[in-house]
């Protein structure tokens, strides 16, 4: 990785009363990055998101911008911009006072003032409104003035407070796509908070999942999903079956383990474990038939218990020995097939053993 | 199956009742005949102003030409407009410090500020003559020069204008959405700037509300004034009770009609500052 733009070093939040809001959290961002802090709701992730706009300050650690420590710099003279969750658009000002405001204060010339403020106007498609009150727009138009506000200061570094959560569906996957494309224009590190998983993958080129204050874990979107560390991290981004295993013998890299409802199984992993483990594999990795496999999958035999139809496909739920119940996603392939099962039926699940994930905590 | 009810019997079509209605047109009666009364006798031609002789226009000319009248009425507007503005200012400056800081004995001083607005008129009146006597400011400020020696007045309207200037400008400031402050300071302006160009924009129209709120307090304050005036610091009020108790003339009527005029005025401009916006969230 090249010289990190942001460098967070050790950083604690402690809040008066004793909570601990972030927990020792080292992280490097690089130059332009498209950098996502994940993680469900109370787990630190929009105050170490605040702690680098400087309107926190972290009870220990450190904070680097551009290779300034941050620690003395107060919030409006830092090189960052923050999108605010209620976008925080001031409603006594027209769109194009709102986006000046930060030029403005800072004592730029008005006519660089105004030209900088069309570019961007242009930039976010807003010109044509540059003069409404913000209490004429709807919610997309004010994010967008939130998001022109931000970028007309250039900023070494933007910050998005869960940009998109105020955003009904269809607006939502609109702009997902306009701030990904934004980001490659204007070249900026985008760092977003956020509490969706498919908002962070589709749109981040790294991501850290936060969990209690701590991080999980820190990767690319494709190894987060595909190589999770963590029964945290495999649950929270997209779904997963979790077998509890005991393992039994290890060779190099082949496992042999006892399983919860699959008895005695082969797997593989780079690590050396021991002890209790837990198997994970996706939904979409096992499949369904209705005769025994004869390759050298692990298997199970059990019951269909339920049929859940999403269009694209189905969730079949499979209930199998001493309580393992397992989810598999099916494809719709055609219109009159759907997932091809019943409620109720017997049937085989399999999947290839190098699809398993082995997982120690 | 339940009775149907009939258009005026459910419980909130109270207006459709007789007997409400008949009620609603005695208050209203009661309320507005004495006043709907001096409008209309400031129009009358007769001198007494008991009987109803014909329409006429020189009561307010015969007003206008009172010297007395006039001077009182240019003290009072002298007095209610730099109390306004230091009653605005100071209740500004209360309202931010109860909404902004957090500091001991916060809810007794809020009490304590709020206490002009309970306490009985008449023992604010005596406390503030009191306390001029005391001083010695009453003989001190009334043999300045005019306008000096309304200070005093000037004084006691500020320190019961100002709960009511603070009350309305608190409220205004609970609706404030903090992140504007932030975003403010996240945008490279100082404490400073985003005081005077978000938080004090934010604040308008309670600032404008509370002061025509102070402004017609102070017009139209009998009690306290006539404690706190000297002979030569008489208000619109003390005049006209001074006036009338030599008998009623029709052109205290009219300069009362002024009056009313200019509160009502005043009243209507500050209730429709101080509702709520319709939309426009931060």
């Amino acid at each position: 990785m090249t010289e990190p733009i942001v460098s967070i070093r050790n950083v604690e939040k402690k809040f008066p009363g004793g909570v601990i809001a972030v927990d020792n959290v080292s992280i490097d961002i690089a130059q332009n990055e498209f950098f996502a802090l994940l993680g469900p709701s109370g787990c630190g992730k929009t105050t170490l998101l605040r702690m680098i706009s400087g309107l926190e300050t972290p009870t220990s650690g450190q904070i680097m911008i551009g290779n300034e420590d941050m620690a003395l710099t107060p919030p409006n003279k830092r090189p960052t911009n923050m999108v605010f969750q209620s976008y925080a658009v001031f409603p006594h000002m027209t769109v194009a006072q709102n986006v000046g405001y930060g030029l403005k204060v800072t004592g730029v010339e008005q006519s660089e003032i105004k030209r900088r403020v069309a570019e961007a106007l242009e930039m976010v498609k807003l010109s044509a409104l540059a003069e409404r009150k913000p209490d004429q727009m709807s919610g997309g138009q004010r994010q967008r003035v939130a998001l022109a506000r931000a970028l007309v200061k250039r900023p070494k570094v933007l910050l998005l407070d869960e940009p998109l959560s105020a955003l009904d569906a269809k607006l939502r996957d609109g702009m997902r796509l306009e701030l990904t494309r934004l980001q490659e224009t204007v070249g900026i590190t985008f760092i977003i908070v956020t509490h969706d998983q498919d908002e962070a993958l589709s749109m981040a080129s790294r991501i850290a999942v936060m969990d209690k204050g701590a991080v999980q874990q820190i990767a690319t979107p494709a190894e987060l999903y595909e190589h999770p560390k963590s029964r945290f991290v495999a649950d929270f981004i997209g779904k997963v079956n979790l077998i509890d295993a005991k393992v039994l013998s290890q060779k190099g890299k082949a496992i042999t383990c006892e399983a919860k409802g699959l008895g005695r199984v082969e797997v593989s992993s780079d690590k050396q474990v021991g002890g209790g483990v837990a198997i994970a594999v996706r939904p979409e990795k096992l499949r369904i038939t209705k005769t025994e496999p004869k390759s050298s999958a692990i298997r199970l035999q059990g019951t269909v218990r339920d049929v859940a139809y999403f269009g694209d496909t189905s969730h079949v739920l499979i209930e199998g020995k001493d309580g393992l119940d397992l989810s598999v996603n099916v494809q719709n392939e055609t219109r009159s097939g759907g997932a091809g099962v019943e409620r109720g039926q017997s049937v085989w699940v399999h999947w290839a053993p190098e699809d398993s994930i082995i997982l120690t905590e | 199956m339940a009775a149907q009810l009939k258009p005026g019997q459910g419980p909130l079509d109270y207006g459709s009742r007789l007997w409400l209605k008949i009620l609603f047109g005695a208050i209203f009666f009661l309320l507005y005949t004495p006043i709907v009364t001096l409008v209309a006798f400031s129009f009358n031609t007769d001198k007494r102003g008991i009987v109803w002789r014909g329409f006429t226009l020189d009561n307010y000319v015969k007003a206008w030409n009172n010297d007395a009248l006039i001077e009182a009425m240019v003290n009072s507007l002298v007095i209610a407009f730099f109390a306004t503005i230091i009653a605005t200012f100071l209740g500004a400056l209360v309202a931010l410090m109860l909404w902004r800081f957090r500091f001991p004995f916060k809810a007794g001083y809020e009490g304590f500020m709020a206490l002009p607005i309970v306490i009985p008129e008449i023992c604010m009146g005596v406390a503030l003559l009191l306390f001029f006597s005391w001083t010695g400011m009453t003989t001190a400020v009334i043999s300045t020069p005019w306008p000096f020696n309304l200070g005093n007045i000037i004084i006691a309207h500020v320190s019961f204008c100002f709960p009511f200037v603070a009350v309305v400008v608190r409220s205004r400031l609970v609706g404030f959405n903090r992140q504007l402050e932030e975003a403010s300071k996240d945008l490279g302006a100082s404490e400073w700037q985003t005081f005077w160009q978000i938080i004090v924009p934010y604040m308008k129209p309670g600032l404008i509300a509370g002061s025509l709120l102070a402004f017609t307090l102070s017009l139209d304050d009998f009690v306290i004034t006539f404690f706190t005036s000297g002979p030569e610091t008489v208000t619109f009020p003390v005049k006209v009770y001074s006036l009338v108790r030599r008998g009623v003339s029709p052109e205290i009527n009219a300069a009362s009609t002024v009056l009313i005029v200019i509160t009502v005025v005043a009243t209507v401009l500050a209730m429709k500052l101080q509702a709520p916006e319709k939309s426009g969230k931060g």
